[in-house]
């Protein structure tokens, strides 16, 4: 990875299952073309992941937000959603609220955001109800 | 396991496949759910799915995953068969349930990702 620190950013539509998973396979390359280690990679990837398909399943919209340094990125989702009322709960794994559409997608098995916390140094959720969630995630090196 | 025995011992049709033959898959995930593939599967495995959409190519590319096989014959759409040959993974269905085909796989020695 280049010295230089460089940002990007993803808009992610609610509901618009033909293009999910997009921003997180551009962010992919762009990180395989930056010569950044495959484990690291596949780590960003899955977290973004997980990300972009719980603003697609949710939310009316949201924006993903990356920021790569040489040390680690950094990526926001901050999305137009209905909000999370108790976090705790939704943060156990096999906790889902969605509904049988997505499930038949083979979405929905309540371990999203566990998933994104695994793979995350840091990461911190902050969601108000009616208004929207925003997970930030650091990954480091 | 080699491409090959997968191939073979799943009874499979080859839909796509950008790779050797003689290539060596070191492991094996069983789900319909992509979050779980996400959560346990390594790099360098098969996944075995009973959901013959884009989704779980889509799942697999970013897993790192190489080979995805559609149980019970599920044939996909064309959309589905594009990006797996765009993201050079191999897709094979085999006629076998989800459960025989992980028989006959771990009967040969093939196992699930470690934790």
């Amino acid at each position: 990875m280049t010295d230089k620190t460089y940002e990007g950013s993803f808009h992610i539509v609610g509901g618009d299952f033909s293009h999910a998973g997009e921003a997180s396979t551009e962010l992919k390359t762009i990180l395989l073309n930056a010569g950044v280690e495959d484990e690291f990679v596949r780590r960003v990837a899955i977290a973004t992941f997980e990300a972009e398909m719980n603003i697609m399943i949710y939310a009316t919209a949201g924006i993903l937000r990356y920021i790569i340094s040489p040390e680690e990125i950094r990526i926001i989702a901050q999305d137009m959603g209905p909000g999370i009322e108790d976090i705790e709960l939704a943060m156990q794994e096999g906790y889902s609220t969605a509904p049988d559409w997505v499930r038949e997608m083979g979405w929905g098995a309540g371990m999203g955001l566990p998933n994104m916390k695994k793979n995350a140094d840091i990461f911190r959720i902050d969601s108000v109800v009616g208004e929207g969630t925003t997970v930030e995630m650091i990954i480091k090196r | 396991m080699r491409l090959k025995e997968i191939i073979r011992l799943l009874d499979a049709v080859i839909i796509t496949n950008s790779r050797d033959y003689e290539a060596e898959i070191e492991w094996a995930c069983a789900t319909d759910l992509m979050s779980d593939v996400l959560y346990y599967s390594r790099g360098n495995s098969v996944l075995i799915t009973g959901l013959a959409k884009q989704q779980a190519i889509r799942t697999s590319d970013i897993a790192d995953i190489k080979v995805v096989v559609f149980t019970r014959g599920k044939e996909p759409d064309t959309h589905t068969i594009e990006l797996a040959r765009k993201k050079k993974i191999t897709l094979l269905i085999t006629p076998y349930s989800m459960f025989t085909a992980c028989g006959k796989l771990y009967e040969k020695g093939l196992r699930c990702c470690p934790e």
